[in-house]
């Protein structure tokens, strides 16, 4: 019966004010929406960094003067190196070939370069693709280098927008939580305002304090949790969207999002929904009940 | 005991030491913001004195944690001036809220609350509603919603402030039933006519301090 009582109140709650309950649903929802997008995106970027680091090379170019005994020095300096994990040769012939393949359409480029044009250069792979900055400070004055070309460089300024894009929606998330957070204790205010003659009576011949409590509680938590799914479903419409159009031409760049990673987002989103909402609903009945 | 509000220029109770012993009927009478209130909530619990005890059944309420509260007042039955009913349920579903709350069955509501209603006698009219009902008649629902619980004491905060004379006789004669069932009642009234009638024990209270204290007493 007790349970019963409890459901019954949080269903009333709900409906007595039904336009608050739309708005705290509606803010709730964006909030964890933003906030489940913003961690699918930390999840890609972590993805894409672990693909693409591991390919990325730093590019050592060597004088075209460059000495036979200046190339071997560095050949097994950079060998012994604790930080380079695999170091390749590419001399002015194998350097046309990769130029050749990478200009193959556009013929009169090609034609325009001889082999002796292209610079020598070392092909390394870092233990830490991270420790760039080392590699090129130990070796950007050693004899016969001409430049040190980090691909990785490039990649930073790619993540550099996406961690920007992650952030944004992040700020937007923690706004609306707090719009969120203000409407639920507003909204529980009222709730408590409305039924303060049942309170009173309640606290007068003893009913419990959880027992007082819950039905507020309880009503913030079922907005929440509502809240979560709206945002999901959100995130799925995005998906739909998405795959289908702009973001398709995307697709070999950033890898894409799979459905299970959207539905295994929903549990941290329903968790700080409703977290959330039952914190904001306690905090505020303590202030607002006394009990 | 001794209790200052916040902000108050002189204490509200000023050294005040009662014994109540179970099963008596004891008036607190004085003018005013004499402090008779104040004695009330803390018998509740609601304040705690800045000096001394408040001890109930036995047990030390001045030490008491808040979260024992609610278990504490399930040993006392109030009734006060206003009624405070729930004006969206009736005389039956009013005292019944009483005992779901604190986690009676609904079998058990059904048995015990229409005793209780013929008890302060309302038997037949457990289906109004409180603005159907006479004043006296909405304070029956209240004293039948303070006892239904079969407290230990039953606190009245100028239960018949609101009545005429006639109904609050009336309302005295069912609170002394009650006390005759072994309840302990604590009344707090300004309310002359009634303590002479009564001839119970009396404890005049004035700015804060005990000025009588007399068996059988009068309003003086």
């Amino acid at each position: 019966m007790r349970m019963k009582y409890v459901l019954s109140e949080v269903l009333v709650g709900l409906w007595r004010n039904v336009t608050m309950t739309i708005a705290m649903i509606i803010t709730m929802a964006v909030s964890l929406f933003m906030l489940g997008g913003s961690g699918l995106l930390y999840q890609k970027v972590g993805d894409m960094k672990d693909l693409y680091y591991e390919n990325v090379e730093v590019s050592i170019f060597l004088k075209t003067d460059v000495s036979e005994q200046q190339r071997t020095d560095l050949d097994s300096k950079l060998k012994g190196d604790p930080l380079v994990k695999e170091v390749t040769y590419v001399n002015k012939d194998e350097a046309y070939n990769r130029f050749k393949q990478m200009y193959a359409d556009a013929p009169d480029l090609v034609n325009a370069v001889k082999p002796d044009q292209l610079p020598e250069s070392f092909r390394l792979k870092l233990k830490n693709p991270e420790q760039y900055k080392n590699i090129y400070d130990q070796y950007k004055d050693t004899e016969g280098v001409d430049e040190i070309v980090d691909q990785s460089k490039l990649l930073d300024k790619v993540f550099g927008v996406l961690t920007g894009i992650q952030n944004f929606a992040l700020a937007i998330a923690i706004v609306m939580a707090v719009a969120a957070l203000l409407l639920v204790a507003n909204t529980i205010q009222v709730a408590a305002y409305s039924k303060r003659r049942e309170v009173a009576v309640m606290k007068l011949v003893g009913a419990s304090n959880w027992f007082i409590q819950a039905p507020f509680v309880l009503e913030a938590v079922v907005a929440g949790l509502f809240g979560s799914i709206l945002g999901l479903l959100a995130l799925i419409g995005v998906k739909l969207v998405a795959g289908g159009g702009s973001l398709a031409a995307l697709e070999g760049l950033i890898t894409p999002i799979s459905w299970s990673e959207i539905l295994l987002t929903f549990p941290l989103m329903a968790a700080v929904g409703g977290l959330v909402s039952a914190v904001t609903a306690w905090v505020t009945l303590r202030f607002y009940l006394r009990v | 005991m001794t209790k200052t509000y916040p902000k108050a220029s002189r204490p509200s109770l000023d050294n005040v030491s009662v014994s109540i012993e179970k099963g008596e009927f004891v008036f607190f009478i004085g003018p005013s913001g004499s402090g008779k209130s104040t004695i009330i909530k803390m018998l509740l619990h609601e304040v705690t004195p800045n000096k001394g005890r408040v001890v109930v059944n036995g047990k030390d309420v001045t030490s008491m944690r808040s979260w024992k509260r609610p278990h504490f007042r399930r040993s006392i039955g109030c009734v006060f001036q206003d009624f405070r009913l729930l004006p969206n349920r009736t005389a039956y579903e009013n005292v019944a809220f009483a005992l779901e709350v604190i986690g009676k069955t609904k079998a058990v509501a059904r048995r015990v609350v229409p005793e209780v209603l013929e008890l302060v006698g309302l038997g037949g009219k457990e289906h109004r509603y409180p603005h159907e009902l006479s004043g006296g008649e909405q304070q029956r629902v209240a004293v039948a919603r303070a006892f239904v619980n079969r407290p230990l004491i039953l606190l009245a905060d100028e239960p018949t402030g609101n009545l005429d004379p006639d109904t609050s006789i009336e309302i005295m004669r069912l609170l002394d039933r009650i006390n005759r069932t072994g309840t302990t009642v604590v009344m707090v009234t300004h309310d002359s006519n009634i303590v002479n009638q009564m001839r119970r024990r009396v404890v005049e209270i004035e700015s804060g301090r005990i000025v009588r204290d007399q068996h059988r007493g009068v309003y003086g």
